[in-house]
């Protein structure tokens, strides 16, 4: 997995301050080199060779799911950027403003040579501390945006009180109650808060307070939910399997989100997956530690999920 | 077949360092050149050409004479056997994905959803519904196929009426004619190819691959089509007028365990191809009798281009991790 190149999708409402965010992570001596994928020329106030205008095409596959869309472009162009490996260290794609995050994230798991030589490091999304609040009214791209964020940089936050600003982070956790949230004044936070995540490391759902989900302190979004299940006792992996290959056919066009790191019987290694829509993918990460607890832990953010069959599925993983 | 009985002619190949991702090959002369990611024209005697310098070649073309090279640069550049280069197209800001070479001299290439052609008279445009996936000439007359998202447009460049649309759901990427111009065939997003009957448009659908398919090539005389994408290459037979409808396709030379058909060249007068595979193998297999002949040895890299000289004796491959050769018999 390790020599894949990492890609981070930095995405948005428009106005959060996206791109300021992009210029801050090209302008800092980090001594990297990014190919960046943007979709408009010009904003960028940076000299690099390895920018590249992007069309966002997005296209359905042809597999008869009409969630299983992609985005043909970032096919194309991830293709042409691997003729000139080793001349960067890291892709960052910009989206527009009104894009729904889904197509690219698909597109890492659909194309068998961008998801064989790239990885999706981390969805970064930045959101307005101030207009938020509207958009998720009027927006249905803002809140999908936030339900993909790995990690969610709350821009603008002096532009709100200090009770207010402490709404909007309980709006955003109610939608996606996993991702890093940074506070930030003009998308000022340090680079490694944003690049080199290795959110499929997902190392933080573990870390995740399991409780958290039910404790009645914050908003439940009514449109989005999520949900986190956990248990100490090893899952049969063939069960598992099954498991999640029919909740990704039966619930998948309502899953945006779905990360886990599994213990499985008899296996040393911890085995970590994701998934959006209907795509699901895993793999063995690295030995569990002796000083680490063995616990399987997945998380599904989505709309219309059914809280109880999923809890009773995973339960049923449990090796007998 | 155990590896033990295939003959290796791997002594009668030089090998050339070309130190990037070849993106194609080809012969200008007798010379073999391999066209790069970083943006040169290596030729096997050594000489380096920069026809896209800071730059990366996105794809290339070559007709024995010439070596035409598109990039992320904007650039459409040809390089002649000297070494000499011509920029022939240049759009600040924008990759040029493709490149095609037609009659006379004519010369194609595309960008986003416009495709370009170049001819002594001047030059046409060309806007489809979508991006441009890839461009073929018609083996005869003036008509360039332009594959893209949902079908392909065949457009007459010299004409000012409307392309004709063949159309199919999905997304079409590289597109090639029959050499008798009877067909015409693209490889999907999708593990798959598919093709149109010309005559009527019916349609031919290839499916089956693991992977997506990034390479296929008629046989000289236009009755087999050999593609890529899987453990074995796969021919799809065209000797009659319905093509692969309603048949099996044929399979020859497998690959070795975990590894896959990545590129496939068919010799230019007999009945034999050019197979690479993703684990750097190179093989020559006769298709009467699957009888293999091994070229290059599963020394890693991944297979990318593969060319024969016009003359049948010389052949070129080159790999993702810059290893080249070209193979005299």
């Amino acid at each position: 997995m390790s020599d894949k190149i990492p890609v981070t999708v930095l995405t948005g409402y428009l106005g959060a301050g996206k791109t300021t965010l992009l210029n801050r992570i090209l302008s800092e001596p980090h001594g990297k080199k990014y190919a960046v994928i943007v979709n408009e020329f010009g904003e960028i106030g940076i000299d690099n060779d390895l920018i590249v205008g992007a069309d966002e095409e997005v296209f359905e596959m042809n597999n008869g799911c009409v969630c299983c869309t992609v985005r043909g472009d970032l096919i194309r162009i991830i293709d042409g950027l691997l003729k000139r490996k080793g001349k960067f260290d890291g892709i960052l794609v910009e989206t527009t403003g009104l894009a729904d995050p889904a197509p690219v994230a698909q597109t890492f798991f659909v194309d068998e040579t961008v998801s064989g030589k790239t990885s999706l490091d981390a969805v970064v999304t930045v959101v307005d501390a101030k207009w938020l609040k509207d958009r998720l009214k009027d927006a249905p791209e803002a809140k999908n945006q936030i339900a993909f964020a790995d990690v969610l940089v709350l821009n603008k936050s002096d532009l709100v009180t200090a009770d207010e600003l402490k709404d909007v982070e309980l709006r955003i956790r109610a939608i996606n109650p996993f991702a890093k949230i940074h506070r930030t004044t003009r998308s000022d936070l340090p680079l490694e808060a944003v690049l080199s995540q290795g959110a499929f490391d997902l190392d933080r759902i573990l870390a995740i307070e399991p409780h958290f989900l039910e404790g009645g302190h914050h908003h439940h979004d009514e449109d989005v939910q999520s949900f986190s299940f956990s248990n100490d006792k090893p899952l049969d992996p063939k069960t598992f399997f099954a498991w999640i290959d029919n909740v990704s056919q039966i619930q998948g066009p309502n899953i945006l989100r779905a990360k886990g790191i599994m213990s499985f019987k008899d296996d040393p290694q911890r085995y970590v997956m994701q998934g959006v829509h209907m795509m699901f993918e895993g793999d063995h990460q690295r030995d569990w530690r002796a000083d680490e607890k063995r616990e399987s832990r997945i998380v599904f953010i989505g709309r219309d999920l059914n809280e109880k069959a999923l809890q009773e599925g995973f339960e049923a993983c449990i090796a007998k | 077949m155990s590896e033990t009985e295939v003959r290796s002619v791997a002594e009668l190949v030089t090998p050339c360092e070309a130190g990037a991702h070849i993106v194609a090959c080809g012969f200008l002369g007798d010379e073999a050149v391999f066209a790069t990611g970083e943006g040169e024209i290596v030729f096997l005697n050594g000489k380096r050409v920069a026809a896209h310098p800071g730059a990366g070649i996105l794809e290339a073309v070559c007709d024995g004479e010439k070596i035409i090279t598109c990039g992320d640069d904007g650039r459409v550049v040809a390089a002649n056997a000297e070494g000499a280069v011509e920029t022939l197209a240049e759009i600040k800001n924008k990759w040029l994905d493709h490149v095609a070479l037609g009659p006379d001299g004519a010369i194609a290439w595309s960008t986003g959803k416009t495709a370009y052609v170049k001819t002594k008279k001047g030059e046409k445009t060309l806007e489809v519904p979508s991006t441009v996936g890839g461009l073929a000439f018609a083996p005869k007359g003036f008509r360039l196929a332009v594959a893209h998202y949902n079908g392909v447009s065949l457009w007459f460049p010299n004409s000012d009426t409307k392309p004709d649309l063949l159309e199919w759901k999905g997304s079409h990427l590289g597109v090639s004619w029959s050499p008798d111009g009877k067909f015409l065939i693209t490889t999907m997003q999708e593990p798959a190819l598919h093709g149109w009957r010309l005559a009527d448009n019916k349609h031919m659908r290839m499916s089956g691959y693991p992977t997506r398919v990034r390479s296929m090539s008629f046989s000289h005389d236009g009755k087999l089509l050999a593609t890529s994408g899987a453990e074995s290459v796969i021919l799809w037979p065209f000797g009659t007028k319905d093509g692969p409808m309603g048949k099996d396709p044929g399979m020859l030379a497998p690959a070795r365990e975990g590894s896959r058909v990545s590129c496939v060249a068919c010799h230019p007068d007999k009945e034999a191809v050019a197979v690479g595979y993703t684990d750097g193998m190179v093989m020559m297999v006769r298709i009467s009798d699957a009888a293999e002949i091994l070229i290059r040895g599963p020394e890693g890299g991944e297979v990318t281009a593969l060319a024969w000289h016009a003359n049948g004796v010389s052949l070129a491959y080159g790999t993702d991790e810059g290893k080249s050769g070209v193979l005299n018999l």
